[in-house]
């Protein structure tokens, strides 16, 4: 085990990470505003990246599909929220999962029904493939770096628009009460509205970097989805601090377990049962992670509120 | 849209919107008992009719198929009633005790590798284990049956006793994590197959009964199915059924009156698990194949669509759930392969209009609703 397969590693990590804080972050603004448990958050994560496949197959311009894939899962999102979410914000959690489970399957049946079952082809421009040499002679793909720097802009920009402007601060203000921002005569079912289209395009942008990576199909939201329900738990439900530490934390847990795992086993145990057993346990391991902090820490790392 | 089919068949009736949660609480009437020959009660009525004729149709149209020679249909009707035992269980836990419980796909999973697992010793003839005590594979139906009802407990105990400490949307995120560590385990272990599965060779066997006929283990599926409504109902109407009941209506309240609340919730979830296991090990057996598909979150998500579909909270509610769940999937499936499209719709309509589910569409609200 190398110092450049560490780097690299910490990398890829911190990659999924970025990637996994797009998702959450709308995740748990939604249900740190609205109280609202949205499973068909991985809906909007591919409509996003098939948005951008398809716009970018036509124009050529991946950026312009960037632009068009955010902008439909932001408008899916507010459909959505119009149609169907608000209907669910005095429901029952039980009332939520089901509808939005509803909905994953509208979506991917939908989605399916109108591309078809077979994945859509989706790669980075040319302008951004290739190898960057960091420090430490470590290469690198220049896409999947990029992907860290635009999570880190993201980043930045959520949290100027959180603590610097009016419209985070009403987000802050209906976070810590509902009932009495709307009194106090804010637009309370438009910002709900704002809120859902603001996570569903970010989610889309992460379906459509992502996609540019792996591939573009149906159900490709829902493993995500499922990771960052256990960063929004593991930082807290309705915290963005915690989204974000906790989407670095199971980034890096899960891509250094699945590489060091199986190293780790073969220490002492023969090599081919040491990789099924190292594969098995690094698969579980983020899953342990959320358990043990949630044995402990039963509302996760950093509590915003009940 | 088509979900409004549903919605104007229910909103044609007065209906009280009454603004509590919409877990229908339990009935005491007589009428929800597993047996429901012998009411003399005035609130048979129309409930009691649907529950017969739910209950009657199930085990004589599959009768009736297998005299006739559609063996597919004993089958399916076999698939139903496991379905439906599976919801039983997961409607302890979600209808009665209130523990939206997001991992039910768990404990069917695991009841199934029970049965596989444990064909697969008996048919190669090697054992389970050796150490600490030597536990051979077993073909004979009530060791499995007991073996997965018992390590699912146990798992549920486990998992049970961790995810109870939260509440809301962490516990439906707990159970689903638990559960998805589970799916993951048994995608990635090579020994019983990984992701492709176990196939399992002999069906299990019970003494003087021939269980590879297809009517005799659909009568097994439904004597299964009953033996789960009897335990339910039994439960519910005990002492421990009353706390359950309050420790989800109020457990402030519990336990002012001196019941813990948290042990209570643990039983009812440990007991709904067991059940949950039993029909995954009847269902592997039934496809003589598991997979880690039934281990899935869509599997959990699927079950929690058939006690909703139902109506939460109601003895018969998973049976009738289960019938449609999988009549939508047998007969829409052959029409159209997105016929998901369609069950997404249905239930988009039931969760937003229809409250209490088909059971409260076709039998009424329960009395004290």
């Amino acid at each position: 085990m190398s110092v450049t397969l560490l780097i690299e590693q910490i990398l890829n990590g911190v990659q999924l990470g970025t990637m996994l804080f797009l998702m959450a972050s709308g995740l748990t603004l939604v249900f740190g505003v609205m109280g609202l448990i949205n499973l068909a958050h991985g809906s909007f994560y591919m409509v996003g990246a098939y948005a951008t496949a398809a716009v970018t197959a036509s124009t050529g311009s991946f950026l312009m599909g960037l632009a068009a894939g955010m902008t439909a899962a932001a408008l899916v999102g507010a459909l959505v929220e119009l149609l169907v979410i608000r209907r669910l914000y005095h429901r029952p959690h039980l009332d939520q999962v089901l509808a939005t489970f509803a909905l994953i399957l509208i979506f991917s049946e939908g989605t399916r029904w109108i591309f078809g079952s077979s994945p859509m082809r989706l790669s980075p421009p040319s302008w951004l493939t290739g190898f960057v040499t960091l420090p430490g002679d470590t290469r690198y793909p220049l896409y999947r770096l990029m992907l860290i720097g635009v999570g880190i802009v993201i980043s930045i920009a959520l949290y100027f628009l959180i603590s610097k402007t009016r419209l985070g601060m009403r987000i802050r203000a209906g976070e810590s009460d509902r009932e009495m921002i709307g009194a106090l005569g804010v637009n309370i079912s438009k910002l709900y509205t704002v809120v859902f289209a603001l996570g569903a395009a970010l989610a889309g942008l992460a379906g459509a970097l992502v996609g540019a990576l792996q591939s573009v199909q149906v159900g490709m939201g829902e493993p995500v989805l499922i990771l960052a329900f256990v960063v929004i738990v593991i930082g807290g439900i309705g915290s963005i601090k915690g989204a974000l530490l906790g989407a670095l934390l199971v980034g890096l847990v899960d891509t250094l377990g699945r590489v060091y795992l199986p190293i780790f086993f073969r220490a002492f145990m023969p090599p081919s049962e040491a990789s099924g057993v190292g594969a098995a346990l690094a698969a579980m391991l983020i899953y342990i992670l959320m358990a043990v902090i949630l044995a402990f820490k039963p509302k996760g790392l950093f509590a915003a509120h009940d | 849209m088509t979900n409004n089919i549903p919605t104007s068949a229910v909103s044609s009736k007065p209906t009280s919107n009454s603004a509590r949660a919409s877990m229908p609480k339990h009935s005491h009437s007589g009428g929800s008992g597993a047996a429901p020959a012998n009411q003399a009660d005035s609130h048979f009525g129309r409930k009691g009719l649907v529950q017969i004729a739910l209950l009657g149709l199930l085990l004589l149209l599959p009768v009736a198929a297998y005299f006739f020679g559609h063996l597919y249909y004993v089958n399916l009707a076999s698939r139903i009633t496991i379905i439906a035992m599976a919801a039983v269980g997961l409607n302890l836990a979600i209808g009665y005790g209130g523990m939206v419980s997001f991992g039910h796909a768990a404990y069917f999973g695991l009841g199934g590798y029970v049965a596989g697992i444990s064909a697969y010793h008996a048919f190669d003839f090697t054992p389970f284990m050796t150490w600490p005590i030597s536990i051979p594979g077993s073909d004979s139906l009530l060791v499995v049956w007991l073996a997965a009802a018992l390590l699912c407990a146990l798992l549920a105990l486990a998992i049970g006793a961790i995810s109870l400490r939260t509440t809301g949307v962490y516990f439906i995120m707990i159970t689903l994590a638990f559960a998805q560590m589970i799916y993951y385990f048994a995608n990635s272990w090579p020994t019983y197959g990984g992701e492709d599965g176990l196939p399992i060779y002999i069906r299990n066997s019970l003494p003087l009964v021939d269980t590879t006929n297809a009517l005799t283990y659909f009568l097994i599926c439904f004597g299964g199915l009953v033996m789960a409504m009897a335990v339910t109902s039994r439960l519910m109407k005990s002492r421990f059924g009353a706390a359950l009941t309050m420790a989800r209506l109020n457990d402030v309240r519990l336990a002012t009156a001196g019941v813990s609340p948290y042990p209570v919730r643990l039983v009812a979830f440990v007991i709904s698990a067991a059940i949950t296991g039993l029909a995954g090990a009847l269902y592997a057996d039934l496809n003589g194949f598991v997979s880690p598909s039934v281990l899935s979150w869509h599997f959990s998500g699927e079950l929690m669509v058939i006690v909703i579909l139902g109506g939460v909270g109601r003895l018969y509610g998973p049976l009738a759930g289960a019938i449609l769940f999988v009549m939508m999937e047998t007969f829409l499936g052959g029409i159209t392969q997105y016929w998901q499209l369609f069950l997404g719709l249905v239930l988009l309509g039931v969760v937003l209009f229809a409250k209490h589910g088909i059971m409260g569409w076709l039998a009424g609200r329960e009395r004290n609703e």
